[in-house]
């Protein structure tokens, strides 16, 4: 950094350097601003679907219980950002997962924005059909490529899960209802170890032919990098079309965005991740755990690529829900722009 | 929030199966890449607490034993500027000098050229800018004043046999300024290395870079200076880095600076974080079987040792993570 005085402070403030450099642009006018930086990089996709997944992802894994109201508030704020998926909560046993206890207040608490999205997790029949009575509208089945880990998570071997996800799946699709299906460890195991591509490709394979429209394979450990994100897609692409593939980084490791960066060379355009980088890893004692919305639609941004999301909004989303849950942001683009 | 999507609905996602998925795009990557430290010198240059000459020593010597080749290890800069670097003599001489093991040290001027050499450099490094304003800001001449500076300096590290490294900054953006246009960044790159330069370091001062724009930059300075000269200095102020050194590693660029623990704040937004971290990038390029020499176990232990002493939290996410698999 040369010889600058470490007395030098912010010399620009926030909004001029938001504005000057941007990387942001007012994407809900569906326009960036002409005189911005931004590069495409060949061979990339031209729109980027976001799922947002901090209410779900992100709160579960967040020690402070957060009232149902804040949820509630968090969601609408998230649903002013543009983005058109918001995964709401999950229909688990509030035994397994006291946060998502309120599930159903949550479901038919949030004010449902037209052209957004809610899913839902329903981890079986039950939570499925008390899902659909709460008003759900879209669901989403959680497996994995480990056998170790279906055990320990959901109590049960791939192939008893699958069974029970096909039964979700199947009422779902009977009541129109549109299911994705996540595959967990798709780039290691916190139990096994090394996940082979093949058995990622497998059980895809068996989630999108029973009918889920798109599949999102989870580094649940953020262990993976760029090179085995890569054979795994590959392995995987030869039986999914791109098109209904989803990647869901962790960045335990620091990873996520060159992980995500090699999906989307790959031809992949829908891509996970939670405001602020909420939920650590239950994993890796102290280690952060999904990438940050704010990170992300910063590096799609730069790259030209459309989100139709606002960064300025989503940070203000980010800002409220960290204040809710008394923690420091895990984005570091907030923690760049808003003063320390 | 009814934004323009161009999203294709979810029936029609076949269609898309039948582009061909092309990862030319992604280019090749090289087998082996050179990390350059420079935690001792950027990393602590920018922590607020004054780290005892001791403490440095010890830090480096860590870090010899960690497989790093090339440590950064102090800048013979004058003391009121950079308090960190007062204590640059008693660092050269008092760090243990493994063979096989570049030491460089930062020169402003010539006088701290020849204080350097007098401490026992054996390599020196230059640092100037793809800003005018960046450049009057920080050294208080533009740039074409600058080159004039380094001469003399290039001149006498010449003479003596000492090879010198050129560092650029705010190659992605400046925060004076704003953008930067990659043929300045060109143009700069190929001045200092026709001066004499042996390696290009490019720095992304205030990490607002992202791969498009790296991709951008680089191809621009490829052109004037081949890449083997070329090293990428990615902060991670916007979490961009490691996806900015990617980027880099597939246009062909083979070496990387990084700061243990991700030393090092950033002085224009304050509370941000700065330098990419060694056991993150060291993570990565692992994972990608490239191969760096280094022993991420022992950075990571000399991360440890310098949070301890610094008193802060690592910026590494791997330190972070305690998960073994």
């Amino acid at each position: 950094m040369g010889n600058v005085p470490s007395a030098v402070k912010h010399c620009l403030s926030y909004q001029q350097l938001l504005r000057e450099h941007l990387w942001i642009g007012d994407s809900v006018a569906g326009a960036l601003d002409p005189a911005q930086e931004t590069s495409q990089l060949p061979g990339l996709p031209e729109f980027v679907k976001i799922v947002e997944v901090g209410p779900r992802d992100g709160l579960q894994n967040e020690k402070v219980i957060v009232p149902t109201d804040t949820k509630i508030e968090f969601i609408n704020r998230l649903s002013q950002t543009g983005l058109s998926v918001i995964e709401v909560t999950s229909f688990v046993s509030s035994k397994w997962v006291p946060q998502m206890a309120d599930h159903t207040e949550v479901m038919k608490g949030i004010h449902q924005y037209p052209g957004v999205r809610y899913p839902v997790l329903t981890p079986n029949l039950q939570g499925f059909q008390r899902a659909v009575a709460a008003g759900a509208t879209e669901i989403s089945v959680f497996g994995a490529a480990s056998e170790s880990f279906s055990k320990k998570n959901i109590n049960c071997s791939i192939e008893e899960s699958m069974r029970k996800f096909e039964e979700v799946v199947k009422s779902a699709r009977h009541m129109n209802i549109p299911a994705r299906g996540y595959v967990s460890c798709a780039l290691g195991c916190p139990y096994e170890g090394s996940i082979t591509p093949q058995k990622v490709t497998e059980v895809s394979k068996r989630l999108y032919s029973m009918g889920c429209y798109e599949i999102s394979l989870g580094d649940t450990i953020g262990v993976g990098t760029p090179g085995s994100m890569k054979r795994m897609l590959e392995s995987v692409m030869k039986e999914i079309p791109p098109g209904a593939l989803a990647v869901h980084c962790h960045d335990t490791y620091g990873q996520a965005l060159a992980n995500i960066l090699t999906a989307l060379q790959m031809g992949i355009n829908v891509v996970d991740s939670a405001v602020s980088g909420l939920g650590g890893c239950p994993y890796a004692n102290g280690a952060s755990g999904n990438v940050a919305t704010e990170d992300l639609i910063y590096m799609l941004n730069g790259l030209g690529l459309n989100t139709g999301v606002n960064l300025h909004k989503v940070m203000e989303a980010g800002d409220f829900i960290c204040k809710a849950v008394n923690k420091t942001t895990n984005s570091k683009v907030a923690q760049a722009s808003f003063n320390a | 929030m009814a934004a323009m999507k161009k999203a294709l609905p979810p029936r029609l996602v076949g269609l898309t199966f039948f582009r061909a998925v092309s990862t030319s795009s992604m280019g090749t990557l090289p087998k082996q890449v050179k990390i350059v430290e420079v935690g001792p010198r950027d990393g602590l240059q920018n922590e607020k607490n004054i780290v005892p000459t001791p403490v440095k020593i010890k830090l480096i010597d860590m870090l010899s034993e960690g497989g790093l080749s090339v440590i950064e290890a102090t800048s013979f800069v004058s003391p009121k500027w950079v308090p960190q670097m007062a204590d640059h003599t008693e660092v050269l001489k008092g760090i243990q000098k493994f063979p096989g093991i570049n030491y460089p040290v930062l020169v402003p001027n010539l006088k701290g050229f020849e204080t350097a050499v007098a401490a026992g450099a054996k390599e020196v490094a230059i640092f100037g800018a793809a800003s005018e304003l960046f450049t009057k800001k920080n050294i208080n001449c533009s740039i074409e004043e600058s080159f004039q500076r380094f001469d003399a300096t290039l001149k006498a590290a010449r003479s003596a046999n000492i090879p010198v490294r050129g560092y650029i900054s705010c190659v992605l953006g400046c925060p004076y300024e704003g953008k930067i246009s990659p043929a300045k960044v060109a143009e700069v790159t190929k001045k200092l290395y026709s001066m004499g330069c042996y390696e290009i370091s490019l720095g992304d001062t205030i990490g607002v870079g992202t791969p498009g724009i790296m991709k951008d930059m680089l191809s621009a300075v490829m052109q004037e200076v081949p890449p083997a000269a070329l090293a990428v200095h990615c902060h991670d102020t916007y979490g961009q880095a490691l996806a900015n050194t990617l980027m880099a590693l597939q246009m062909g660029v083979s070496v990387v600076d990084s700061s243990v623990a991700g030393l090092g704040g950033c002085p224009y937004a304050q509370g941000a974080s700065g330098n990419l971290a060694t056991e993150d990038l060291v993570y990565m390029l692992e994972g990608l079987g490239i191969h760096t020499g280094v022993n991420l176990q022992k950075v990571l232990e000399a991360g440890n040792f310098i949070c301890q002493a610094l008193n802060r939290k690592t910026g590494s996410k791997v330190a972070q993570a305690t998960c073994k698999l």
